[in-house]
């Protein structure tokens, strides 16, 4: 059996020093131990960071929600504060998995989950992020769940999370203690595009460790949805997802923030697009464009062009339905 | 006599009731041993270790650094594995294997997954971890096929799977109205609960194997491994007590299992192997791709004058298998002029085998869209289409039906469904941002019989034992066998032991083909009949509780016999004769009745689907299905077999497609989160009746199995919903987003 070290952390700063470059840190296990049976990730060393109190969602003066890295995705979903004022978030996190899963996925976990493209999780196939400098087998493979978005010549595999898409389209800040000490990282540059080094997935250094994430004060008075396009009903990544929010004024968009899952390297904000709602009327011609602008810029391979389509779907009704019910806000608040 | 309408089962007291399952509290207990949880003693564990190629050769193996790891006790490979025997591989003979060829023969490699090595160690994960580390150096071959859809070849005429009658070819191009389509449908897996799985162990020197496994057939494999390690029968013992289903994938024998026993014998050890998923869907079985031709020619009225069902489906390169598309074709409409082909194309894939319903419902799904198609060329009613096209009797061999009620399948389901709500028109029935199709077609499935016997014993302890060598895979053999005995003893089923699954017990048949129920009660029956007759024969003989009464005389009711005047407990007639038992042996077999009737299920299936196209999203709604399929002997176990099916048809239609990489032919969907099948959220409301038409010309009982009949028809009647709804008429299987949003 190929062995590997143990440890329980049992104090953050203890955990980031404590850790070598082919350590990992384990919380949920859901992404991990999945990776290391199919032998794709042969960590040398498991810390267990279960016992840290991280686990605390509190609002912050400034009006903001932080949240604990060990809070689960069954809690952090059905929370109150969250339910309340971040109702995108809790959507997209009870659209991803099962409930087993978020039982035991973390926030912090989902952030740093690992793609679904087959060839990476087939030790035997190409794949640059997994074996840096092998190639893609999905460039020219079977690459229908793979990105139009964010890809490169050396990679075209989706970032899978749900909650990531709509933490990128809430805003938030990403909280990492390090042997250097502790720094804050804006959500949207966390995660990195695959470029050359599909390897290197985000902005965590050597021995970091997410501790917090911490949400942007909620957007009011708006509507949000979160939309998750699949093949079957539950249980599945995403083909096309979107994160929807907006703060009408008067008839016309004030306000509107959007991303997109299962058509990228990453979770996707489309700041354009946002730019380009802001003042429009919210009618399906002022949806149309903005998915038109978000989709631009799409790179479809021989299997995926019609996530191109899908996601446009996706933007269009999500946008529609996060201005119903900002409309039903505005009229309540009236 | 073959009309059995005096059957003992005409008005029976658990028979036809709703029976809890015999085995319900093992299983929820977890007492059920299935093969994955049995141990051995000293037994040790095998991992296979899957070509990580489709086409080409082993060059080398590495094996130092794997043979080093702890807990690793030998490595089998082409180089060391023992050389065996092949099976021959006979249906007749009782020794068909699943692939013919035997594990490890040589270096060369004919499909991803294909086994090059076994690693065996003293513990799963170290015999799994060392797998990983084995290395292996391949020739790629040029030419690997990776799927039939991929492919324009024509490959092989069987000329033994095809039909024909009157002149198809003439009817169809003098025909008024004109169908001509070519449907294709994925390859599927089975993905069935429980992965294959072989638990082998030689005893007295290695004289006498004892196998465990997950199989649907054990004595097939029993014959299959005797030859293959020159054994006598009588030396090998397959053992199958718990199945977590099969779905046909668990028929016949697979190389996992030829290895591990192989492996056992050289290292003298027990040794266990259960396949991890990947394996078990790349080395395991799988429904083959099809492409199928319909032409179908029809006069103004609608009467189908031909019917021309050309078909192909994939095979191996190691094996010749045939999932005959047009089977169900000859018998389904009254059509003077017809014929079937089959033709099969070796890919780089493991060998297919049956997977539920298999080749009829893959050919139902090509027909019954075909009749839809037809049926708006025609701009009529598709359920009167079909009425008009009602085959009486039997076309293919014109012998009449021993019992069919379509006709009153499809009127009773399309009752319940609302179908006279339908408006025709496309895309005419809307919901908010949905759009909602009807469509309907109907399905049906063979009933066959095999020989079978069994043993039942009357114990003076007030048991009752009742013993069969066919497989309860799930579908609860177990309590319908318990519930004949019950019916025919009257002994409570809390006192009846039922023991299935072991080449010791009474041959019986295989667990496929719908043909269980019916093959293995009327043997049942036979054996009770047999041990009432003995224990009769001890009550009236000298020194018994009746003596010198005539055993004719003697009525049974409640685990007793009645004189008319005094009652004695089948327990109080053994110890009154000093007995610890009598024994009934029974046989029973298909008879002259094959001969003069024509047996099959039937049924219809209504269903609603739900279209967005704003997020092109379809759901299916409803299902509302009307089956005939003579008597069900457990209604609730019945009943789920054909909501499973429906379920499993969804699953075909809308989601079901092994993946195989066109450039090299390799499996890339391999697991339960890539190959996606329905899940809770997608089984619509079912709504299920099932007639109570007893086909006693079939059997005493007047079941004819309900397995496989679900599933067919499913398919079809979402993609004539689907084409209600839109226009578009999907003729590919799985319909994906990618063809809804082509529609658009």
């Amino acid at each position: 059996m190929r062995t590997f070290a143990y440890s329980r952390a049992d104090s953050v700063e203890r955990a980031a020093h404590a850790t070598t470059p082919t350590a990992a840190f384990v919380a949920g296990g859901t992404t991990l131990l999945d990776l290391v049976k199919l032998d794709v990730m042969q960590p040398s060393e498991l810390v267990d960071i279960n016992a840290l109190p991280l686990k605390q969602v509190e609002w912050l003066d400034d009006g903001r929600l932080k949240v604990g890295a060990l809070v689960t995705n069954t809690d952090l979903a059905h929370h109150p504060a969250v339910k309340q004022h971040y109702p995108l978030l809790s959507e997209a996190l009870l659209a991803g998995a099962s409930t087993q899963l978020r039982n035991m996925a973390t926030t912090a976990g989902n952030v740093m989950q690992r793609t679904r493209c087959p060839y990476f999780r087939d030790p035997s196939a190409a794949c640059n992020k997994r074996h840096p400098g092998s190639g893609c087998d999905a460039r020219d493979g079977l690459n229908r769940m793979h990105a139009v978005l964010g890809g490169s010549e050396a990679c075209i595999a989706v970032h899978p999370s749900d909650m990531c898409v709509a933490m990128a389209a809430l805003g938030a800040t990403l909280t990492l203690e390090g042997p250097d000490g502790e720094r804050e990282v804006p959500f949207g540059e966390f995660h990195r595009l695959p470029g050359d080094t599909p390897h290197i997935e985000h902005d965590l250094a050597d021995g970091e460790l997410i501790t917090a994430i911490t949400l942007d004060a909620p957007l009011a008075p708006a509507g949000s949805h979160y939309l998750k396009l699949r093949d079957r009903a539950s249980y599945e990544f995403a083909l096309a997802s979107c994160a929807a929010q907006v703060a009408l004024d008067g008839d016309s968009i004030g306000t509107a923030r959007l991303a997109l899952g299962g058509v990228a390297t990453k979770p996707w904000r489309c700041a354009e697009a946002e730019a380009a709602l802001a003042g429009q009327p919210a009618t399906l011609e002022s949806f149309e464009r903005a998915a038109e602008i978000a989709l631009a810029d799409a790179e479809p391979r021989e299997h995926n062009a019609f996530k191109i389509p899908l996601a446009r779907q996706a933007i269009v009704r999500a946008l529609r339905e996060a201005a119903r019910l900002a409309g039903t806000t505005q009229e309540e608040q009236a | 006599m073959n009309d059995m309408t005096q059957s003992a089962f005409a008005n029976p007291r658990v028979i036809g009731q709703r029976t809890p399952r015999v085995d319900g509290e093992y299983k929820l207990t977890g007492k059920a041993g299935y093969t994955g949880e049995l141990h051995a003693e000293n037994m040790l564990y095998g991992y296979p270790v899957p070509a990580t190629i489709a086409h080409g050769e082993l060059e080398s193996l590495d094996l130092d650094e794997a043979l080093a790891m702890p807990g690793v006790v030998e490595i089998f490979h082409h180089r060391n594995f023992p050389k065996l025997h092949r099976s021959p591989n006979s249906m007749g003979h009782g020794d068909q294997v699943s692939e013919v060829r035997l594990p490890f023969e040589d270096e060369r490699i004919y499909y991803h997954g294909q086994y090059i090595a076994l690693v065996v160690a003293e513990t799963f994960e170290q015999a799994r971890a060392a797998a990983y580390r084995v290395g292996a150096r391949y020739r790629h071959a040029e030419g690997a096929v990776p799927s039939l859809l991929d492919s324009d070849a024509e490959g092989t005429l069987i000329d033994s799977a095809g039909s024909s009658r009157g002149d198809p070819e003439s009817a169809f191009s003098g025909a008024e109205v004109q169908v001509d389509a070519t449907y294709h449908i994925a390859a599927e897996s089975h993905l069935q609960m429980e992965m294959h799985a072989t638990l082998a162990e030689w005893r007295e020197n290695g004289a006498r194997l004892v196998v465990h496994e997950s199989t649907q057939g054990v004595f097939y494999q029993r014959n299959a491994m005797a030859r293959i390690f020159d054994l006598a029968q009588e030396n090998l013992e397959v053992i199958s007590h718990y199945i977590g289903s099969g779905f046909g994938n668990k028929l016949f024998m697979w190389p996992h299992a030829v290895a591990t026993a192989g492996a056992a014998r050289e290292l003298g050890r027990p040794v266990k192997v259960v396949l991890p998923r990947q394996q078990d869907m790349t080395g395991g079985g799988n429904r083959p791709a099809s492409r199928q031709r319909i032409r179908l020619g029809a006069d103004r009225e609608g009467r189908l004058s031909s019917v021309i069902h050309d078909s192909m489906t994939e095979t191996s390169l190691v094996d010749q298998y045939i999932d005959a598309c047009g089977s169900a074709t000859p018998s389904f409409y009254a059509c003077d002029n017809l014929s079937t082909s089959q033709r099969i194309l070796p890919v780089n894939h493991g060998t297919p085998c049956p997977m539920r319903a298999p080749g009829e419902v893959s050919g139902i799904f090509a027909l019954e869209t075909a009749m839809d198609e037809l049926a708006v060329e025609l701009g009529m009613d598709p359920v009167e289409l079909r009425l008009k096209n009602y085959a009486e009797q039997d076309p293919a061999s014109g012998l009449p039906w021993s019992s069919k009620h379509l006709d009153e399948c499809m009127k009773r389901a399309a009752k319940r469904f609302g179908w006279d709500q339908r408006d025709p028109g496309i895309g005419a029935m809307r919901d908010g941002d949905e759009i909602i199709g009807y469509g309907m077609a109907t399905c049906t499935w063979f009933a066959g019989r095999q020989p079978c016997e069994a043993r039942v014993e009357l114990r003076a302890d007030g048991t009752l034992f009742v013993a069969c060598g066919t497989q309860d895979i799930g579908t609860g053999t177990y309590t319908i066998v318990a519930q004949t005995v019950a019916e025919l003893t009257g002994v409570p089923l809390a006192q009846i032991e039922v023991k299935l699954g072991e080449t010791s017990l009474p041959a019986g048949p295989l667990s496929g083909g719908s043909m269980a129920t019916a093959t293995t009660l009327p043997a049942v029956a036979a054996a009770a009949r047999d041990a009432l007759a003995a224990l009769k024969e001890v009550a009236t003989g000298s020194g018994g509780a009746f003596e010198g009464g005539e055993a004719d005389s003697l009525s049974v009711a409640d685990g007793a016999f009645n004189d008319g005047q005094r009652t004695v407990s089948f327990a109080d007639v053994l110890e009154t004769s000093r007995l610890a038992s009598v024994n009934g042996q029974g046989s029973a077999a298909p008879g002259d009745e094959q001969n003069q009737y024509s047996f099959r299920s039937f049924g219809a299936h209504f269903v609603e689907v739900r279209y967005d196209p704003g997020i092109s999203r379809v759901r299916v709604a409803r299902v509302v299905s009307t089956m005939d399929i003579g008597r069900a002997i457990n209604p609730p176990t019945a009943r789920n077999q054909v909501e499973g099916g429906i379920v499993m048809g969804i699953g075909m239609g809308l989601f079901e497609k092994l993946d195989y990489d066109p450039r090299d032919a390799r499996l890339v969907n391999g697991n339960v989160a890539d190959y996606i099948v329905p899940v809770h959220a997608d089984a619509p409301e079912i709504d299920v009746e099932m007639l109570d038409y007893p086909d006693f010309k079939f059997n005493e009982f007047g079941a004819r199995g309900v397995g496989e009949i679900g599933l067919t028809g499913i398919a079809p009647a979402i993609s004539n919903a689907l084409y209600h709804a839109t226009g578009k008429r999907h003729r590919d299987l799985p319909i994906t987003i990618e063809a809804l949003l082509a529609g658009q």
